[in-house]
């Protein structure tokens, strides 16, 4: 009997499909259910906010940024303000340091919600997403005690933080964090026995360390794959190096081991939260005392011709930055979230740009899913976490 | 470490090539000549006392009208050593001297960041393997990152003319496709 002639088939997938997070588009070639090659296509959603930011003044950019990776938007406009505070030469004050980081341990325990809730929808368990979303509501309510913005709270600020903590913060985040630690329990009741989940994340989308480093895949997927690097231990900044805290890591490299050190990370991050909500007194100071930067308290304004003049210059035509470039990396939840910085020495940047976690990723997919499975694409691309606004900014 | 001292660490291994160092208020920032950077980045990577295995990322500036006009800057990390560097290489804007070399054979991470370095301002890596419009769509005209690019910008949408083949020409490039994965 003559050989059956078979062709391979090409495959759109997206950029509308719904578990591409957002505006992906794959170009697939299967033979029959395993995948040749892949070809991602991205760039639906530019929005040019690299160029938007040149035309702003310093303090002006930190919403824009935000905007970038948007489930993580403070670790955006962390990375920012540190780079500008570095150009400037600020040195924050302790409590503004303890406050950034429990917000940016916040963020980074509403993202991992987001990124638990749809990975594991789109690979079946369609109920732990109301789950995931039910507590990170109670975060989104946080940001809006916080700066009254849910989603984009544009908190830090080049200098400090907008204003001081509101009353009720203290017990609104207590109450997560006392609450948090028991629903981890029962998503892991839900997920990490649950033998349809281990099939469909176990030894898939394996990747090894030394290509995920070559890749650039610095953060979760690395460490998924035996890294300890982490930025928060490696390079420390708002004073990390003083909470307590362990880096989780994995061997196995597939999907599952990505999983179990997202899953330990948010425990971390409760733990780092509550050394920080220790340290920070409900009032006290919560911008550095540079008048170039931070206006004078409203008092003086109001009494003193110079704190008036010094306000209205602030708020008019902004302040500058010395000349010179900076890069400063945080731990962002997708992996190292760097910002680098330009400065002219005028009122507005010369060029900011993100390094942006995702886009490292969607580059690296090809690597990963070649050779699997088309349904496996579907859960490679959960536990890689992407978030096309971080990717095409 | 400092500039000087890994430029120091390079210059017996790239002994005909100078080095510059750069200001700098974060880390250690060097300045390399375009010809010689894959050379350099190879022994960035693989120098054990620097070991940069990580290509975080590639972008550039353009600091129109100065001449050279761009820089391209690389920064790199190195988690065995808990090191960071810049490396900035001069870029021009003519066909000359406006071209770098691609570092793709030293980290494949490369790839993208010098697609969008070069959608975005223009910069040619020479020996890319796939230098296409990655954020802008592919028939975009003009370089938007750059300092002389209008930031407010009405272009008129981009429409396209169906394709339409004949029967048999559509017979023929199926037939073609065929082959050509055959081989």
């Amino acid at each position: 009997m003559a050989e059956l002639r078979t062709e391979t088939m090409t495959v759109n997938m997206g950029p509308q499909h719904p578990s591409t997070h957002g505006v992906l588009r794959l170009v697939l070639e299967l033979d029959g259910e395993t995948i040749k090659s892949c070809m991602p296509t991205i760039g639906y959603l530019h929005t040019g906010i690299e160029k938007t930011a040149e035309q702003k003044k310093w303090q002006q950019v930190v919403p824009l940024v935000e905007r970038m990776d948007y489930l993580a938007a403070q670790s955006n406009s962390l990375a920012y303000v540190l780079g500008v505070e570095k150009l400037l030469g600020l040195e924050m004050p302790q409590r503004v340091k303890d406050i950034r980081v429990l917000i940016a341990e916040l963020q980074r325990m509403a993202s991992h919600l987001v990124w638990i809730g749809t990975h594991a929808m789109e690979i079946g368990a369609v109920s732990m997403l109301f789950y995931a979303i039910r507590e990170r509501e109670l975060l989104m309510n946080i940001n809006e005690l916080v700066a009254g913005f849910r989603f984009f709270p544009s908190y830090f600020r080049v200098g400090g933080l907008r204003e001081d903590l509101p009353r009720g913060f203290h017990e609104a985040v207590n109450a997560f964090l006392d609450r948090f630690p028991g629903k981890i329990d029962e998503f892991e009741g839900l997920l990490t026995k649950n033998d349809m989940f281990l099939r469909r994340t176990q030894g898939v989308g394996v990747i090894t360390l030394d290509e995920a480093l070559a890749w650039g895949l610095v953060g979760p997927i690395a460490r998924g794959s035996g890294s300890d690097y982490d930025v928060r231990r490696y390079f420390p900044y708002s004073g990390y190096e003083t909470y307590q805290f362990d880096v989780p890591t994995a061997t196995e490299g597939d999907v599952f081991a990505r999983y179990r050190v997202r899953v330990e990370e948010m425990r971390q991050s409760v733990r780092i939260a509550r050394q920080a909500l220790q340290r920070i007194s409900p009032s006290g100071s919560w911008a550095c005392d540079d008048p170039r930067v931070v206006p004078p308290p409203k008092d003086k304004v109001y009494t003193e011709m110079e704190a008036l003049i010094q306000h209205f210059l602030i708020y008019s035509q902004g302040f500058t930055v010395p000349a010179g470039d900076a890069y400063v990396p945080v731990e962002g939840p997708r992996g190292e979230h760097g910002c680098y910085i330009v400065s002219d020495g005028t009122n507005r940047p010369w060029r900011v740009k993100m390094r942006p976690p995702s886009f490292m990723a969607i580059q690296a997919l090809p690597k990963i899913i070649e050779n699997g499975m088309i349904a496996d694409v579907i859960a490679v691309i959960g536990s890689t976490d992407v978030v096309m606004g971080d990717c095409d900014r | 470490m400092d500039a000087t001292s890994i430029i120091n660490t390079l210059a017996p291994l790239m002994p005909d090539v100078s080095y510059e160092s750069g200001q700098s208020v974060d880390f250690a920032t060097i300045y390399v000549p375009a010809p010689s950077l894959v050379e350099t980045c190879r022994a960035l990577r693989d120098t054990p006392s620097l070991r940069f295995n990580v290509l975080l990322e590639v972008t550039a500036a353009d600091y129109l009208p100065r001449e050279p006009r761009f820089e391209v800057v690389y920064h790199l990390l190195s988690i065995p050593n808990r090191l960071r560097l810049r490396v900035k290489v001069r870029v021009g804007s003519n066909e000359i001297d406006g071209v770098v070399p691609t570092v793709q054979s030293v980290w494949p991470a490369a790839g993208w960041p010098e697609r969008e370095v070069w959608d975005m301002f223009g910069i040619v890596f020479a020996g890319h393997t796939d230098l296409r419009r990655l954020l802008m769509p592919e028939d975009w005209e003009g370089h938007p990152a750059r300092k002389d690019y209008p930031v407010q910008i009405r272009k008129a949408a981009q429409t396209y003319e169906p394709l339409e083949v004949t029967e048999d020409e559509f017979k023929a490039n199926i037939e073609r496709d065929r082959l050509k994965r055959a081989h």
